[in-house]
């Protein structure tokens, strides 16, 4: 798809975007060119600017210098509403849909069809039926929100966009959410919209959706572009570089493991969820000291729950767990975790930090309550105060201070935190949920190989991830997870990516063999 | 990707507008107070009074002399430690309403002891303020267990138990068959006996016609023992986890639940040290017109502080004098009383709606987490 495309019309056209936030320059001096019918992959670190230059291109931001062009006419006002109107459309990563709302109310939603005063629901519905035809995006119009997956909710967020006529679409970070199934479907989804004519910026930090996807490529680090390149002239390693600025190890180095006796015993266990659905079934396994223990599988399949089980969040239905030889089934989390065992949570501005206290109460949240950083009720402001300060230098945590509110740090950072707490205890276990979701390429270097260094110590550790290249990075012996069941533990080896790929979408280990031959 | 649009950090450029932008978020309460006092000094006008010989009135009558800084003080003393009661609570995430029916409790409880014994004041005070603090523990202690216990929502339940409180005591104190807690020699039915002199608070002498009950005393005390609760133990920081994010309360080994029941309870006792405080150093007795209101004004006590324990010593204050000095107001500018409650209003919603405040002072925007803690949705 990249040949002649010098011939083509530039439909979205950036000159000189700068944009300043107090204390910091958010894009310094960025252009850009968007031509009709392409797709452009926009990557960058967390900080790096992608998300200040796509809210300014959509109107929400409006830039301190520069300009902007849709099909050669500038863009006057900076508000989304003239930037919808000149066919600017924005998937965002976080999807903004009602989900107590059918497909047909949300894609209308802020601009209904009103016949004799009433909403026209059917024409509405007829034209999201004509889109979904068009550009293959299976959907079903009257179908409530809250009831598709999450695939098909991001498929009427394109279909939202398209339905405002928009030319030019931005996907933020799309495919964090999706199976690598899914994504093949996006990337279909993209194609097609790319070969009648629409014309994508598309911003992640999946190098190898990159290169597979973008027929052009645009880098950039600390506000500025550092690179501008092609699929056909990049690799997976020159664009990691590009991104941070020196030299990334995409694999983590590793040993084999050498294990050792069982820490963590899981047998039978059933843990139900929210809505009181079996979400862990009959699930066993054991992780051993020195081992890595990775549980793939699309997110949504009793993974959240079982971790909380595990931790002690959620009490289980039926089955056992056995932590260095101790029956914790029905254990408290505080009992679970002064056994040594440390948890890094999937949500960690959820579970794992309080974004408005300092780093110095963060840096003590499970045991705050603990010699040295008390006696009896009161609190050692001294020593909590150190321990965070020590915290943060072994952990290379970048922030103005340990006295600064946990929000003021970045994802990457705060993640940092979290792990230098988590390890700075003495450990016997260690479950990581999602350890480096969302956060840039050296926090992920970081945290990988200190969750290796970990092993290396002794310590058994159960990592958690949607992310199947980090699942393959980490483990010695891999588990899928697929309708709270455990559908298959292998070592790490011996199936391919693809076959994972398959068990993780619920294909049977024996069709999955078959299929890769 | 979710983070990277966020502001940064400002850094700081030089002059007052650095200062303006770091510090002026923590004048919002004050100048919403002032604004307040604009908007009332308008209302006064147009209703055709003198909206300064209003305000000096209303200054000399809270400040103007001894006496009237006495009585100031006096009025604010149960708004300090009822506004505390309220505070603690929605440092744990809870709005708790009750501090009204609490403080009744306490009061009762107070008033069982003062007038039941007979004691040497050295055991007698002392068992007075722990009866108290033990009533208000015992009756917010019902709206903190079944929220525990069942997540019904401490605002109905609280405000329920207010009902009760106040209907109970009204009962306790009119029944003449069987006589109750009411005063035999009381023809009006209306109070309760007056506690033993053993019981009552000492006075503090200020010259010679003004007197202060040590209930202040208490109050300042209170102030600082809560702020150090809260800000430097262990279970203050349980309180506080669990009030501004209960699953990081639950993920750090918290029990939310126990603290919920604990945080209801030690806001409940100072809820029933006010009361203690009016029997003991005021009133002598509680009557079927006892200081009502004080548990609901606390909250607006509370707010106006930003739920600040020592925040919470200026606003009772303020509270304190706002009432104090209304009836030299009226008298001196022929208004109505009623135009403080209108002004005390005004600086509620000044305070509840603070982007009104900030935009018309030019505050930077609230950053995540700093907003007015109150409590979680009616879901929680």
């Amino acid at each position: 798809m990249t040949q002649n495309g010098e011939d083509r019309p530039v439909v979205l056209e950036a000159r000189g975007i700068t944009k300043r936030f107090p204390g910091v320059v958010a894009n310094d001096n960025v252009s850009l060119k968007l031509l009709q019918g392409e797709v452009l992959a926009l990557l960058g670190e967390n900080g790096a600017g992608k998300s200040t230059l796509m809210n300014i291109l959509y109107g929400l931001y409006s830039q301190d210098e520069g300009e902007i062009f849709v099909n050669g006419t500038p863009l006057r006002v900076s508000s989304p509403h003239e930037s919808i109107e000149r066919g600017i459309g924005m998937v965002h990563q976080h999807f903004q849909l009602v989900p107590v709302m059918t497909v047909t109310e949300n894609v209308i939603l802020g601009n209904e069809v009103m016949r004799r005063g009433l909403l026209d629901r059917r024409q509405a519905g007829q034209r999201i039926r004509e889109i979904s035809q068009q550009y293959g995006l299976p959907v079903e119009p009257e179908a409530l929100i809250a009831d598709l997956d999450v695939g098909a909710q991001q498929r009427v967020e394109i279909i939202k966009a398209l339905y405002r006529n928009a030319d030019i679409l931005i996907l933020d970070e799309p495919t964090a959410v999706l199976t690598p199934q899914e994504a093949d479907d996006l990337v279909r989804v993209m194609r097609t919209l790319t070969a009648q004519g629409k014309s994508l910026i598309f911003i992640t930090h999946k190098l190898r959706e990159v290169l597979e996807v973008a027929d052009r490529i645009m880098v950039l680090r600390g506000g500025r572009v550092v690179g501008e390149t092609t699929p056909a002239e990049a690799s997976e390693a020159s664009l990691a570089s590009l991104m941070v600025g020196r030299t990334v190890l995409l694999q983590v180095d590793k040993e084999a493991a050498r294990p050792g006796a069982a820490v963590l015993e899981v047998r039978n266990l059933q843990v139900r969820d929210d809505r009181q659905l079996m979400a862990v079934n009959d699930v066993s396994f054991e992780v051993q000291a020195g081992e890595i223990l990775g549980i793939a599988g699309v997110q949504g399949n009793g993974q959240t729950e079982l971790v909380q089980a595990l931790n002690g969040l959620r009490s289980a239905v039926a089955g056992l767990i056995r932590i260095a030889g101790q029956d914790v089934t029905l254990a408290s989390s505080r009992t679970i975790s002064e056994l040594g065992v440390a948890h890094i949570p999937e949500d960690r501005q959820r579970d794992g930090i309080i974004v408005s206290y300092p780093l110095t109460d963060n840096g003590v949240l499970e045991y705050y309550y603990r010699e040295p950083f008390a006696r009896g009720i009161v609190r050692n402001e001294q020593e909590v105060t150190d321990h965070a300060q020590d915290l943060v230098t072994r952990f290379d945590v970048r922030t103005p201070g340990v006295h600064v509110a946990a929000s003021s740090l970045s994802g990457g950072n705060q993640q940092k935190f979290i792990v230098a707490r988590e390890f700075s205890r003495t450990l016997k276990l260690l479950i990581a949920a999602q350890p480096t979701r969302g956060i840039d390429v050296g926090s992920i270097e970081f945290i990988h190989n200190q969750i290796v260094h970990k092993r290396d110590e002794g310590v058994a550790v159960l990592v958690v991830s949607a992310e199947l290249d980090e699942i393959l990075a980490l483990s010695d012996r891999i588990a899928v997870m697929y309708h709270g069941r455990i559908v298959a533990i292998v070592n790490n080896g011996d199936l391919s990516r693809e076959q994972l790929g398959l068990l993780m979408a619920g294909v049977s280990l024996k069709e999955a063999m078959v299929l890769q031959q | 990707m979710a983070v990277e649009g966020r502001t940064p950090e400002p850094a700081q450029p030089a002059g007052f507008r650095a200062f303006w932008a770091r510090y002026s978020p923590l004048f919002v309460p004050i100048l919403a107070v002032m604004t307040a006092l604009v908007v009332g000094a308008v209302i006064i006008g147009m209703t055709g009074g003198d909206w300064l010989a209003a305000y000096i009135g209303l200054w000399q009558g809270a400040f103007g002399s001894p006496r009237a800084l006495a009585n100031t003080v006096i009025r604010s003393t149960p708004y300090i430690i009822c506004g505390l009661a309220v505070a603690l609570a929605f440092k744990a995430g809870l709005f708790n309403i009750g501090a009204e029916g609490q403080l009744y409790a306490g009061a009762m409880c107070a008033v069982v002891i003062g007038t039941m014994l007979q004691l040497p004041p050295i055991l007698h005070i002392p068992m007075g303020i722990v009866a108290g603090a033990v009533g208000g523990a015992a009756w917010a202690a019902i709206a903190g267990i079944l929220k525990a216990r069942t997540g019904a929502h401490e605002v109905i339940n609280t405000i329920m138990l207010n009902y009760i409180a106040l209907r109970l005591t009204d009962w306790l104190i009119r029944s003449r068959q069987p006589l109750l807690l009411g005063d035999p020699l009381d023809t009006s039915s209306s109070r309760t006996p007056f506690i033993a002199e053993s019981m009552r608070l000492p006075n503090i002498r200020l010259g010679e016609t003004t007197a202060l009950h040590a209930g202040i005393l208490m109050a300042v005390i209170l102030v600082f023992v809560v702020a150090w609760f809260l800000n430097r133990t262990t279970i203050g920081f349980e309180l506080r986890t669990s009030g501004t994010n209960p699953n990081a309360a639950k993920y750090a080994g918290i029990s939310v639940p126990k603290t919920i029941v604990l945080a209801m309870v030690l806001s409940g006792s100072l809820a029933g040290l006010a009361g203690a405080g009016e029997v003991m150093g005021v009133r002598y007795a509680v009557s079927t017109d006892f200081i009502s209101g004080v548990g609901f004004d606390a909250i607006a006590v509370a707010l106006l502080a930003r739920s600040n324990p020592i925040g919470i010593l200026f606003s009772g204050l303020l509270w304190g004098a706002l009432l104090t000095g209304a009836r030299l107001m009226q008298v001196r500018a022929g208004i109505s009383i009623d135009v403080i409650r209108i002004i005390q209003a005004l600086i509620i919603m000044f305070i509840a709606a603070d982007q009104i405040v900030r935009w018309l002072y030019r505050i930077p925007q609230r950053k995540p987490g700093e907003e007015v803690l109150i409590s979680k949705g009616w879901g929680g």
